[in-house]
């Protein structure tokens, strides 16, 4: 009888399915107001990602496969050199118009206390907040940085014929591409990773911990964007 | 002679060694005929696979938009939009982003989380028009569910 018992219950172990919230998050961009201006960005700012309806990937107007993209999305988001971690690059030449990555910016010290100073006398909190965020960031990293620009950004286009299997992993590996550099960066200089950090963020909500997620995000931000869906009727590209 | 003894048959108790395993069989019954889901499918969802997984902790924040092939061959085998119990158009997410935001708590009505569970092999379309409704409607906080799986190299 016990055997018949136990038969059962992994019977229903296994047909069970509990429905698990798991997934790929994403925090979607508010409309856009309908009198918006297009913002000009430089080309070598912007990662281009499109994908085709026969699932074909064009990235950077090169077609690569999906195994390829977090590497390529990699190369995109360590640029130049971070000036923390990653040696400069040689074979990059800075100033040039059809340069591939963007050109990682000097975050000093000596600019931001400055800048902390003008903002809070100006009564702009919010502005010196983002400022004080950026020195608690240099104390922890123990040097300077250098930060991605604000127009850097990887854009992604979803042709209406794409499979979903197809849009998610590419999703999938642009993030695993932020998740990975974030934890070589936090593991190299907070000797835990990233995914830790925030793990143990959760549970505890401990102010340190946030201060070193926090640092982490302003190195590797995320910015993935996805254009505004096209008409079909404005044709093929 | 008359020496038969009349055999005094005594009616033995009955034996409760199997109560157990009655009141076992009973459970199992039970737990195999109950559905966890209050929520019926009634479209055909293959999920995706993914490595940056995100699990919810809070469970009574999520709302599920499903979208697949219906289960019933009847309705066709393009991909349709189920939200709750039935079969909903592009036109009526907005309406019911509002609707279920009220059945949270007031202070929580921010917090809400948009589930979309769809098929693998629906075509970008659909789900591209129902994530620029949930634009409309604010609900910027959206998960695309997916199994779990280890990071490629």
């Amino acid at each position: 009888m016990a055997d018949i018992a136990f038969l059962l219950l992994i019977f229903w172990l296994v047909t069970t399915t509990i429905d698990s919230d798991e997934g790929v998050k994403r925090q979607l961009p508010p409309p856009v107001p309908p009198d918006m201006e297009q913002q000009e960005v430089k080309d070598g700012d912007v990662y281009n990602v499109r994908t085709n309806f026969r699932d074909e990937l064009l990235v950077e107007k090169e077609v690569l496969s999906i195994e390829q993209l977090k590497d390529g999305a990699k190369d995109f988001l360590i640029a130049t050199g971070t000036g923390l971690l990653h040696p400069e690059r040689p074979n990059v030449t800075l100033g040039d118009d059809n340069m591939k990555y963007p050109e990682r910016q000097w975050v000093l010290k000596s600019e931001l206390l400055a800048l902390e100073q003008s903002f809070l006398a100006a009564g702009q909190n919010k502005r010196a907040e983002k400022v004080q965020e950026k020195l608690k960031a240099i104390e922890l990293f123990g040097s300077d940085y250098r930060e991605l620009p604000g127009s850097a950004l990887i854009s992604l286009q979803t042709d209406r014929n794409t499979s979903y299997d197809l849009y998610l992993q590419v999703q999938n590996e642009l993030e695993a591409a932020i998740n990975e550099l974030r934890d070589e960066l936090a593991l190299a200089k907070f000797n835990e990773s990233y995914a830790s950090l925030e793990e143990r963020y959760g549970r505890t909500k401990e102010e340190s911990l946030l201060d070193k997620i926090k640092a982490v995000r302003l190195v590797y931000p995320q910015r993935i964007s996805e254009a505004e869906p096209r008409d079909a009727s404005q044709g093929y590209y | 002679m008359g020496k038969f003894k009349k055999k005094k048959r005594e009616m033995g108790a009955i034996s409760t060694a199997s109560l157990p395993d009655i009141v076992f069989m009973l459970l199992f019954f039970f737990m195999v005929a109950t559905v966890l889901r209050t929520e019926e499918e009634m479209v055909r969802v293959i999920r995706p696979e993914a490595s940056e997984i995100y699990k919810i902790e809070k469970k009574h924040l999520i709302r599920y938009i499903n979208i697949g092939p219906p289960q019933d061959k009847r309705y066709g085998t393009e991909p349709v939009i189920q939200l709750n119990d039935q079969f909903a158009d592009v036109a009526q997410i907005r309406d019911w982003v509002e609707n279920e935001r009220l059945t949270l708590a007031e202070a929580e009505q921010t917090k809400m989380w948009v589930s979309m569970k769809v098929d693998q092999d629906t075509k970008m379309g659909v789900v591209t028009d129902v994530k620029q409704e949930l634009r409309k409607a604010s609900a910027l906080k959206v998960l695309y569910s997916a199994n779990s799986r280890e990071r490629t190299n």
